[in-house]
């Protein structure tokens, strides 16, 4: 399949009957697993990520440690079994540099002088891959932060904007992403629309940039909302 | 006489920095009190706090905590108290006069203890003492792992929820803040306080918690 | 994480009482849940939820080249991931012996039992063959992963569809199969074997003995594990044990399979 024969935008509907500013169907669920401080199970379109938080604990080895606050180490992991061609377990190289902008995305909203010379692992599993996994992840990490009792400043919230046969896109699929013409997810804490993660690939006008971040920050939003529900929901009904 | 609870997520504004001042589990932020913690919103006075729902044992001087022993050294032994750092019991802090070398004979690696945070410094350095009365070495008996933000839940009002557990059990119950619970006695009477105990821990946010807990103690007890 | 010693002092006085730390009979089974074909984009996948313990196994199917000594038998290669998520005693990084004993125990009790009928993999003697390829993560642990990952791995197995479409070699169809063959794990400490441990159970067990019988109740694997020994006779003991929580496992998959017949993948 060549780019030139899939038309990815058809009377403004886009493959998968989706308006260019729609997010895929998300379902959370927080705290089902049980030997971890916090968790989080997330359904986008169909990604499937699981997320155990672990901490503050101790961190080891001793000379690691940051005397003046605490570490967040996200690890980022694909499932040998999440993609069409199964992946080799173990972190490659494109895990590490998630693994690496998600930790210092959650790292701008956890309150980490608390806890000065431990760690906040935050250990990221995808389970089944269908584009956007990483902005999948951080948006379960976050509810996994919080479900783990972290003290945070707020909720950090993650989606992508994209460009496809010229039209700005929220939330790529797999065929947007791999035949479109831009890509760029992003995080915010949505209380301060402060940005904790960007990156692009792809080109945009300087124009479809601005326009680009506003759409993608609209849409963060309304991620926030799904997982502010999905905490309170766990407390929710039987508070007496 | 039911209170109101609210739970709140971080990030949620709670009220205004000018009339009220931040507590636990909260943090100012220009003219506002914001929640850091997921939990339950409690005012006191002029304080907003929050009451968190999870969370690790944040050590505090003073608490009495259960630890494990990880190491014995040679004047010292360190313990795991269930919290982000490990902490230390020296022999100079134990009612035992303990040679140097032979920390071993009295307490080994995998023995429990019942003891009281000393000290703790700035980079967070915690030192127990077993000097007063209530600190011992833990025989025999079951240790619980609980929410450690679920313990004044345990304890109940006054040690209201406490005293319930020990009138229907005829056990031997010790809540350390860390979250470990020692509990001594026959073992099926054992089982019916844990429980008895895992079911404060989940619904510990709920109002109305002691009066269901007698009604379960009572009925379970036949 | 420490374990107090008198843990192991308590797990053992109940024993000697006839019961375990969560009310089980030495013989039971904690309940078990089973979710197949959860996981779109593996050709075969299920989550066994043994108690607490989480197991997800996912099937991969590709191309590729036979061993030598067997040129027209399709491969078979199983792994497991015993990741720091499952539980706060797992480290990052490559699987270390742990892991690595779990995989090839799941893996002999397939491959011994002859479950998938590799001979019907070859597509090309010598030069192409499918490679079947098993990835068990664990998502939670609370004991006894070796009957946990073995039961989501047969049931992984038994919602494998080959994608001979994707590679232009017709239409899809079901793995081939033969009867699947059950493990049972027994754990002993003190002078106590309980099966199905959990986690305390595990946690201050002396030795361990995992064993799969298949359909005729025959021994197809074995794997004894940890420092302590066991006695001839409690082998005989254990193995009688096994060859009957073992028909009652195969009739729960059963009911289970008669109902789930419609089920299709998700």
């Amino acid at each position: 399949m060549n780019k030139n024969e899939i038309q990815l935008i058809k009377k403004g509907k886009r493959i998968d009957g989706r308006r260019p500013d729609e997010i895929r169907p998300i379902d959370i669920q927080v705290g089902i697993l049980n030997r971890a401080d916090g968790s989080c199970y997330l359904e986008w379109g169909g990604n499937k990520v699981i997320v155990a938080v672990y901490g503050p604990r101790e961190l080891l080895p001793k000379h690691l440690q940051d005397s003046t606050c605490a570490k967040v180490n996200a690890t980022y992991n694909m499932a040998a079994f999440s993609v069409e061609d199964r992946k080799r377990p173990g972190p490659d190289r494109r895990s590490r540099e998630i693994s690496k902008v998600t930790s210092e995305a959650l790292s701008g909203v956890v309150f980490t002088e608390q806890f000065p010379r431990a760690t906040i692992d935050v250990y990221i599993e995808v389970l089944n891959a269908q584009a956007g996994t990483r902005c999948a992840g951080i948006t379960a990490a976050a509810v996994a932060l919080a479900d783990a009792g972290i003290p945070l400043r707020d909720i950090p919230v993650s989606c992508a904007v994209g460009k496809v046969d010229d039209t700005l896109v929220i939330d790529l699929t797999k065929e947007e992403d791999n035949y479109g013409q831009a890509d760029m997810p992003i995080a915010i804490a949505p209380r301060t629309e402060e940005i904790l993660l960007l990156q692009m690939d792809g080109h945009l006008t300087m124009e479809e940039f601005n326009t680009g971040l506003e759409l993608v920050i609209d849409a963060c939003k309304k991620v926030s909302e799904i997982q502010k529900k999905a905490l309170l929901n766990k407390y929710g009904s039987s508070l007496g | 006489m039911t209170e109101k609870r609210t739970i709140v997520i971080p990030g949620t504004v709670l009220g205004e920095a000018e009339k009220r001042k931040p507590g636990t589990g909260t943090f100012r932020e220009n003219n506002n009190i914001y929640a850091s913690r997921l939990g339950i919103k409690v005012e006191k006075g002029d304080y907003i706090n929050i009451i968190p729902l999870s969370g690790v044992y944040n050590p505090s001087v003073g608490d009495n905590v259960i630890g494990i022993i990880t190491e014995c050294q040679l004047s010292s032994w360190m313990a795991d108290i269930n919290a982000p750092y490990p902490a230390m019991l020296h022999v100079n802090q134990v009612p035992w006069k303990v040679e140097f070398g032979s920390t071993g004979q009295y307490l080994n690696v995998g023995d429990s203890i019942i003891a009281k945070i000393g000290l703790i410094n700035e980079s967070k350095k915690i030192e127990l003492s077993m000097e007063d009365r209530g600190s011992r070495k833990i025989d025999t008996g079951i240790i619980l792992d609980i929410q450690p933000q679920k313990v004044p839940r345990v304890i109940g009002k006054n040690g209201s929820m406490i005293a319930l557990l020990k009138k229907y059990s005829n056990c031997w119950i010790f809540v350390g803040q860390n979250g470990r619970i020692w509990i001594k006695g026959e073992s099926d009477r054992i089982d019916f306080i844990a429980e008895a105990i895992r079911k404060i821990e989940k619904e510990a946010h709920t109002v109305g918690l002691t009066s269901r807990m007698e009604t379960f103690l009572k009925e379970r007890q036949k | 994480m420490s374990i107090s010693t008198i843990k192991k002092d308590y797990l053992v006085k109940l024993s000697k009482e006839g019961r375990r730390v969560d009310d089980r009979k030495f013989d039971e089974y904690r309940p078990i849940k089973i979710k197949k074909g959860i996981i779109g984009m593996a050709e075969g996948s299920a989550q066994v939820e043994l108690g607490n313990t989480v197991v997800l196994a996912g099937i991969k199917m590709l191309l590729g080249e036979p061993y030598p000594d067997s040129p027209d038998k399709g491969v078979l290669v199983t792994a497991a991931e015993l990741i720091p998520l499952a539980s706060p005693t797992f480290e990052s990084g490559p699987p270390r012996e742990n892991a690595i004993e779990l995989a090839r125990v799941v893996d002999r009790g397939i491959r011994e039992a002859k479950v998938i009928q590799l001979d019907k993999l070859c597509i090309e003697p010598n030069e192409k063959v499918w490679v079947v390829f098993m990835d068990l993560h664990i998502l939670d642990y609370d004991g006894n992963l070796f009957d946990a990952c073995s039961l989501a791995a047969l049931s992984a197995l038994n919602t494998t569809i080959i994608p001979n479409e994707r590679f232009e070699l017709g239409k899809n169809e079901p793995l081939p199969l033969d009867e699947s063959p059950i493990s049972c794990t027994f754990v002993k400490y003190g002078d106590a074997i309980v099966i199905d441990p959990s986690l305390d159970e595990e946690e201050v067990a002396d030795a361990r003995l995992t064993i799969s019988l298949d359909k005729e109740g025959s021994v197809r694997a074995i794997q004894k594990g940890l420092k302590g020994t066991f006695t001839v006779k409690e082998i005989e003991t254990i193995t009688k044990i096994a060859q009957e929580q073992v028909k009652k496992i195969r009739k729960f998959l059963g009911d289970k399979d008669g109902k789930n017949k419609k089920e299709k993948k998700g």
